[in-house]
């Protein structure tokens, strides 16, 4: 079998076992530590893809996918800060 | 070249696996942190060198480092943040319940 789909495949059922804890974990930054996980993971897909199939367009993708989960991430958690949203 | 790339490959796929085994299993928020920044630095770097050794360097690897490095300084940054929210907004470490 072709070692980047076993990549591919592997990525994506780890971060289906992520979603499960973005659907029960008990507070707020558990949820968002999952989400922050998974958009690594998925930044990894789109640049194994992007050597798989030899395109250049989709590491542009990655890149930008990469920053996006960054700043979506570090705004979610400066806005948490300090509130009691919690249990 | 090849067999190096295969290498971290199967680095990168352990620290991943057991990461979000870790995001799964672990008991608390604090806890929870470490797999979390494990598998986002190391689980990326890994899979990204493999990335680079298979595609030789070209135009290709380029892009792939300069992708790296973006996710080597800001993962950190993001857990630590992610952290000091919790610590921040009253969240209290586990401890062992029956002493």
């Amino acid at each position: 079998m072709n070692p980047f789909l076993i990549i591919v495949y592997t990525l994506s059922i780890t971060s289906l076992l992520c979603l499960i804890r973005v659907i029960l974990g008990p507070t707020h930054y558990d949820r968002l530590l999952a989400v922050n996980l998974m958009i690594f993971k998925i930044t990894a897909i789109i640049a194994t893809l992007a050597v798989y199939y030899n395109r250049h367009v989709y590491f542009d993708v990655a890149l930008v996918y990469a920053i996006l989960g960054y700043i979506s991430v570090i705004a979610i958690s400066k806005y948490l800060t300090g509130r009691e949203l919690h249990k | 070249m090849i067999i190096i790339a295969y290498l971290f490959f199967g680095i990168g796929l352990f620290f991943m696996i057991f990461g979000a085994l870790g995001i799964l299993r672990f008991p608390d928020l604090y806890t929870r942190l470490h797999p979390a920044g494990k598998a986002g630095t190391a689980g990326i770097l890994s899979i990204f060198i493999g990335l680079i050794f298979y595609s030789g360097f070209s135009f290709n690897s380029q892009r792939i480092i300069l992708i790296t490095l973006f996710i080597l300084i800001t993962s950190p940054v993001a857990t630590h943040a992610i952290a000091r929210g919790a610590m921040e907004s009253g969240i209290i470490p586990w401890e062992k319940k029956n002493k």
